[in-house]
């Protein structure tokens, strides 16, 4: 009872938090719209996909890459909790170092949904259709794949101290994971030489699940995308609870 | 017989009424530095103690490890009987905190940052909305709760969380140094703070200051620390005590000096000054005036002068308690304590 207590409160002090910076919520969606207008409309003839146009083509990868943006964020989110302070008032209070990164980790991964959500809307304000069955289903496992991405960031975040820091990681990181995960491009076009990155990149399979679902096609079976994306979700989240309780 | 059975009594009294248990303790950090050295103390419920020292001496590394922010090197410390190590989650249910730097949510409301609070504590939430009315009104900032914090000034954010302190019903409340950084008003203001509630609430209260007219102004029994040791503990009136008494400073006419040093052989003379150590300083100065004026010793002005605890610090360790004397083996401690890799 006391834990559960104490993970919703963790995870509402970000969803008040996340609510309370409009500017943040609208500024995060100028480069998914960038992505899906500007790009999914210009390039439709340019790229051969079978049956797809490449709008659709993209939409899950647009919505891969709002999910990972908004949830390596919750690295940001642990560093800048201790430079104000705040995380000393988690630490000495009876909640335990793992409720903090369960609460944590679901808070970030709400304010992913919730772009994730957004993006969506936006792509179907624009031309993409599903149905409602699948736009329900989607929320899950956006759930799944964002919880994966948020513990990269919660175990990064445990062991360093400064923005600044954690910013470089970020872009040695999070960039190639993009590019590489086959989000707008596909995999199947690669050289077979090059066809190993996308493979070894975890963010391909949650791009090739959220494509099954949303489009229909996917290079890589259902199966093994889910499989995948939930031991890395497992893996991430285990390794950054252990992280923080040994650090702090 | 029935005196055993009073002293058994008295002795399980006696037990029972320290909150604070703390026997050798020591921290030896990563960089084998030793931030506190094997100290011991008890604190009674109800009391308001205070650990004083210069900075870096080990007051912000001692209060850590009793809340258990940081592991123990070695010794031994217990909250309430438990166990600062082994009992982390029963010792923090018991205590509140109100550190040296802010750890206030800046953009959440003073009342959101409370709410949290009651909430990480496991108040009950028919009971919140209550306390948290209480805690705001005890610090005066009941209109300001749906600000945010951020624009609060630095008084008013320490107000907020001394209340936030308080919402669990702490059995002991620690503050680490706070009055630091706030102006002299709105020290006065802490100090009132303080003192109600160990008068309401019968509250402990564990303090760490640098400043010696806080220690002696607020509490009952002080430690004074040094370079990680404890190097005298006891009220501030016996600290003082100590120190032989008060002085007795008379401002004599030029040509009764040498009169006067005849009659007072322990007396010193500083600046045309004559300095006289006495038990009482105001109980013997009619005494003395009396015997100036049966020897025709021309007294011009006479002053009393107290024992302050900078007396007692400065007796004990040679040197003064300030903000400036910051060396080197200081800056190190600061440093290390400074970071979250103490485990």
């Amino acid at each position: 009872m006391g834990e559960i207590e104490g993970i919703y409160t963790v995870w509402l002090r970000e969803m008040i938090r996340y609510f309370r910076q409009k500017e943040r919520i609208i500024s995060s969606l100028v480069m998914p719209v960038f992505w899906l207008l500007i790009f999914g409309g210009s390039m439709r003839s340019s790229i051969d996909i079978g049956n797809v146009d490449y709008k659709s083509f993209i939409t899950p990868g647009v919505i891969a890459m709002s999910l990972m943006f908004t949830s390596v964020m919750s690295g940001i989110s642990i560093i800048w909790d201790k430079e104000i302070g705040f995380m000393k008032e988690m630490l000495v209070s009876p909640v335990s170092r793992l409720s903090i990164v369960i609460g944590k980790a679901l808070g970030t991964s709400t304010t992913a949904i919730i772009q994730g959500i957004m993006v969506m809307l936006i792509a179907i304000a624009t031309g993409l259709h599903i149905s409602i069955a699948t736009f329900f289903l989607v929320i899950p496992v956006m759930l799944l794949i964002s919880l994966g991405l948020v513990g990269i960031g919660l175990s990064i975040g445990s062991v360093m101290n400064n923005v600044e820091g954690f910013q470089l990681i970020m872009n040695f990181l999070v960039m190639p994971m993009f590019f590489l995960s086959g989000a707008l491009f596909p995999i199947n076009n690669l050289p077979t030489l090059l066809r190993i990155i996308p493979y070894i990149d975890p963010l391909t399979y949650g791009v090739e699940l959220l494509r099954y679902m949303i489009v229909g096609v996917s290079s890589i079976p259902f199966i093994t995308n889910f499989l995948i994306v939930s031991a890395f979700s497992t893996l991430t989240i285990t390794l950054s609870a252990w992280l923080f309780s040994r650090r702090h | 017989m029935q005196n055993e059975l009073k002293l058994r009594w008295l002795i399980i009294e006696d037990d029972f009424m320290n909150v604070i248990e703390v026997k050798n303790l020591s921290k030896v950090f990563k960089n084998n530095f030793k931030a506190v050295d094997g100290i011991t103390f008890d604190v009674k419920e109800g009391e308001i103690f205070g650990l004083l020292g210069p900075n870096g001496a080990g007051k912000t590394t001692t209060i850590s490890m009793l809340c258990t922010l940081l592991k123990i090197s070695s010794g031994e410390a217990k909250i309430c009987g438990y166990d600062v190590d082994s009992e982390q989650s029963e010792v923090r249910k018991c205590l509140g905190l109100v550190f040296q730097d802010t750890t206030l949510d800046d953009r959440l409301t003073a009342r959101e940052n409370l709410e949290l609070h009651a909430r990480l504590y496991g108040v009950p939430k028919e009971k919140r909305r209550k306390r948290i009315d209480q805690v705001l009104k005890m610090v005066e900032l009941e209109e300001k709760e749906n600000l945010i914090v951020k624009t609060f000034s630095g008084g008013m954010q320490r107000r907020l969380e001394i209340a936030r302190g308080l919402i669990h019903y702490p059995k002991i409340l620690f503050l680490d140094e706070p009055t630091l950084g706030l102006d002299p008003q709105t020290r006065k203001h802490v100090w009132e703070y303080i003192v109600k509630l160990k008068k309401d609430y019968n509250m402990t209260i564990f303090l760490t200051t640098h400043y010696m007219e806080e220690a002696d102004e607020l509490c009952d029994r002080i430690a004074i620390i040094n370079n990680a040791k404890i190097i005298a503990l006891d009220t501030p009136k016996n600290l003082k005590n100590s120190l032989g008494g008060d002085t007795i400073i008379l401002d004599v006419n030029d040509k009764d000096i040498e009169k006067a040093l005849k009659i007072y052989k322990n007396a010193k003379r500083f600046d045309g000054q004559i300095i006289l150590s006495v038990k009482n300083a105001g109980k013997q100065i009619e005494e003395v005036l009396e015997k100036c004026r049966k020897n025709k010793i021309e007294v011009i002005e006479a002053n009393i002068r107290k024992p302050a605890l900078n007396d007692v610090f400065l007796k004990m360790t040679g040197r003064e308690i300030r903000e400036e004397n910051v060396d080197l083996k200081e800056q190190l401690r600061r440093r290390s304590r400074g970071g979250f890799r103490g485990h």
